[in-house]
């Protein structure tokens, strides 16, 4: 007897642990209000469609009696910030979900530094978000969701974009899939701390010329330091990205061709441009925690500049945002024209792409998502919140304008007409992927000792020459 | 007075776990019958054994094939078999002592960092905590503020300790450059120059470490018989003898456990340091474990990381059963 009851007991005990480790219930299907409900939105851009539901109907909310009860569907894009522009993508995915309410779309915010390894075994395990935020456009060649068939007019979406972007999410043996689009364009370009310049009594150089050299950027900043005790005169983010601009401004010559994969590093060009960056750091001009300070990662002048440290800092429009939030009035900044070497003066394009997954199982949902983001409007104001300049081509030739900051932008778009073929070329073929980490290590071993130039130049083209065998294969 | 005595006596806690193992009486018991006596030892193991297989085993077997291919695709099926070609591309080298003419001259510069890193902060490390140990181990005032203080570092975690030196040790606004300006004197680049970075990394190390072996040591000290001393001194000997002849030889079987642990955890440094200095500058304080993880997870050449994981653990491996047999020479003697 005692036996039984002890199991009882104890059975009794385990059922109500189990009952309070439960989750919490979740809402039932509420019976008909009283009080008639709103009339759903009229279905009239969403018709039901056949795709299975990722998620139940919020049970919370009652069916309206009149409309048809349709399948909801959930979007999920994987994103990362650089400034404010999440916050300016949710308030608009809010409009559209309050246009589509049977599509919901959330937001995976994840560091820029771990996009890649979060994303990289979601797409290989077909399990990828339906859209994701990426720079490394090449990274999932094959993965994409063709949007050609869900969209309305194709032909006529893929006339606003660069064919050289688009081209960079297909294979090589594709040349009209359609796979996302440009969130933003970037170009790379100099700011100047106006207030240093006013206050050392030197002229802007950009001022008073167009074409203004490196040479008499740097002799300039120089002056502006010294007489103002400034920390650094120079500094460029450690990134090639960001060097690659001006190396091909000092005539340094990768490629023969545009369609070549053979990449030549050893040029005049590049040792100027590369001697140019040793030299700076020989000369203490700019600060050393850039270049030699960061291991593996890229990593930014940009606090220094904020801070009233630096005079010229070279990196690019993506940072307008942030140093018209943090410099505010503190001192006057200014976005300047890209300097000149012998072989005239190119920023480096970039930018990110809002990307789709062929794995998605709701393509009509993200290609309707797309459609809407990509609406000159949604864009325009995308834009002109985030401070980016549009990856739009229609857009690009109306125009932006933006709430704050709307005269160093423009300089930024000036910069976009000036960009070289070559300067697309590195940045939108998988061997720039290769190149970039590869030529920013090398450098920074160049510059602490560990390397001298022809060793470093002898293991970036090594590293170039495995890649394009690799690509061959 | 039996229910007071049932709330008062612990018994309260253990009921639960009782009617618990009463409960599995009822699984077990038929299973027993079923299996038998002498099975139901692998069921038992079976938990832990399908932990084991699935966090480390399997992933080191993938490990090991990953070794052999190539690309850049996570998925076995996606990856090209290259044979050997990762060791190769290792050990090409027209001197292992030069990184600059080997084929991977990261891993080898890692390589070395690693050993350097190893032979100074072990060796350091050991001495000073024996040091403190013995110091730790006299009858001085204070002894336990003393005890706790050279623990305290143990327990914070490497990313917090790393955190805080960089905050005293970075070149603009660092406390201790701050410090050094304010005496008249000039900024030093302590972890932008690479000495300066390197014999940071190690003296940092060691402070954050150094009380876990201490610890270990003093335990050692204390379990040595006092008659031992006793005897000596009747022997006349002077304490630098007594040191020599009766100290150290019998403090050398925790010495060894000190060792052991201490190259174990230098040749494995990695996260203290990547908060640190990440690798730099340049690649003045990359260790191997730093290069593996760089050239997976930055530069995605999973197979070129795996065969570099590989060597390494040949390495472990051989330094372990060096250990071992050092370890049953003693036990022998």
């Amino acid at each position: 007897m005692n036996r039984k009851l002890f199991v009882l007991v104890s059975l009794f005990a385990i059922l109500m642990m189990i009952a309070a480790c439960a989750p919490a219930p979740t809402a039932t299907p509420v019976p008909a209000p009283t009080k008639a409900p709103e009339p759903a939105k009229p279905a009239a851009t969403t018709a039901p469609t056949a795709v299975p539901a990722t998620k139940a109907p919020e049970p919370t909310k009652p069916a309206a009696t009149t409309a048809p009860a349709t399948q909801a569907v959930e979007l999920r894009i994987v994103w990362y910030n650089d400034g404010n522009e999440g916050e300016v993508m949710r308030a608009l995915l809010d409009k559209f979900q309050a246009a589509n309410p049977n599509i919901k779309v959330k937001m995976d915010t994840v560091a820029y530094a771990d996009l890649g390894k979060i994303l990289q075994p979601q797409v290989e395990a077909g399990t990828p978000p339906d859209l994701a935020r990426v720079t490394n456009l090449a990274q999932f060649q094959g993965f994409y969701l063709d949007l050609r068939p869900h969209l309305s007019n194709a032909a006529t979406w893929e006339a606003n974009w660069s064919p050289a972007f688009l081209g960079a999410l297909r294979k090589a043996d594709d040349k009209t899939g359609l796979y996302g689009y440009p969130t933003q364009f970037t170009v790379s370009g100099p700011f100047v701390n106006r207030t240093l310049f006013t206050q050392a009594g030197v002229p802007v150089p950009s001022d008073t010329k167009e074409k203004v050299t490196w040479q008499e950027w740097v002799d300039a900043a120089k002056k502006v330091a010294t007489a103002t005790k400034t920390p650094y005169a120079v500094a460029i983010d450690r990134s090639a990205h960001r060097f690659w601009g001006p190396t091909l401004g000092m005539c340094a010559t990768y490629v023969t061709g545009l369609t070549e994969t053979k990449f030549t590093i050893d040029t005049p060009g590049f040792r100027n441009a590369a001697n140019m960056l040793v030299g700076w750091h020989k000369d203490k001009i700019t600060p050393l925690e850039v270049w030699a300070g960061g291991g593996g990662g890229y990593a930014a002048g940009n606090d220094f500049f904020v801070n009233g440290q630096l005079v010229f800092y070279f990196s690019g429009n993506w940072q307008v945002g942030q140093f018209d939030k943090l410099i505010g009035n503190k001192f006057n900044w200014d976005v300047v024209p890209n300097p000149y070497g012998d072989c005239g003066s190119t920023g480096m394009p970039g930018g990110a792409a809002l990307v789709t997954f062929k794995a998605s199982k709701n393509p009509k949902e993200v290609a309707k998502l797309v459609e809407y983001l990509t609406s000159d409007d949604v864009l325009a104001e995308f834009s002109a919140k985030s401070l980016f300049l549009p990856g739009s081509l229609s857009l690009s030739k109306k125009g932006v304008t933006y709430a704050s900051s709307n005269k160093q932008m423009n300089v930024f778009l000036k910069e976009v007409g000036k960009l070289t073929p070559e300067s697309y070329y590195l940045q939108f073929n998988a061997l720039g992927q290769t190149l970039n980490p590869e030529m920013r290590d090398r450098l920074s071993q160049v510059i602490t000792g560990e390397l001298t130039l022809d060793e470093a130049i002898k293991r970036i083209q090594q590293k170039m020459d495995e890649a394009a065998a690799a690509i061959k294969k | 007075m039996r229910s007071t005595r049932f709330w008062f006596s612990g018994d309260i806690f253990l009921q639960p776990f009782l009617w618990t193992l009463a409960l599995l009486d009822y699984v077990l018991a038929p299973l027993q019958k079923l299996i038998g006596y002498k099975r139901m030892a692998y069921f038992f193991v079976l938990p832990n054994l399908l932990i084991f297989g699935i966090f480390i085993l399997i992933p080191m077997l993938l490990n090991f094939y990953y070794g052999f291919t190539g690309g850049d695709s996570i998925l076995l099926e996606n990856r090209a078999v290259v044979g050997t070609a990762n060791f190769e591309k290792i050990f090409a080298c027209q001197d292992f002592t030069r990184p600059n003419t080997c084929s991977e001259d990261l891993f080898w510069r890692g390589a070395w960092n690693t050993t350097g890193f190893v032979v100074f902060q072990v060796g350091f490390m050991i001495l000073f905590s024996l040091l403190t140990a013995l110091a730790l181990n006299r009858e001085i005032h204070g002894r336990g503020f003393f005890r706790a203080m050279f623990f305290y570092p143990v327990l914070l975690s490497p990313v917090v300790v790393a955190l805080i030196w960089k905050w005293i040790l970075q070149f603009q606004n660092g406390v201790l450059n701050a410090f050094l300006v304010s005496l008249g004197l000039t900024k030093v680049p302590w972890l932008l120059d690479a000495r300066w970075a390197q014999f940071w990394v190690i003296a940092i190390s060691i402070w954050a470490q150094m009380g876990f072996f201490t610890l270990i040591l003093l335990a050692g000290l204390q379990s040595i018989p006092k008659e031992m001393y006793e005897a000596a001194s009747m022997d006349g000997a002077n304490k630098w003898r007594t040191f020599w002849n009766v100290t150290m030889p019998l403090l050398m079987p925790t010495m060894t456990v000190v060792l052991v642990l201490a190259l174990i955890r230098a040749v494995q440094v990695f996260d203290q340091v990547f908060v640190l200095t990440h690798g730099g500058p340049g690649t003045a304080t990359m260790y191997i474990v730093q290069y593996i993880y760089r050239t997976a997870f930055e530069f995605r050449n999973y197979g070129m990381a795996a065969a570099a994981s590989l060597v390494l653990a040949i390495v472990l491996l051989l330094l372990t059963i060096g250990q071992l047999l050092m370890q049953r020479r003693q036990e022998a003697v």
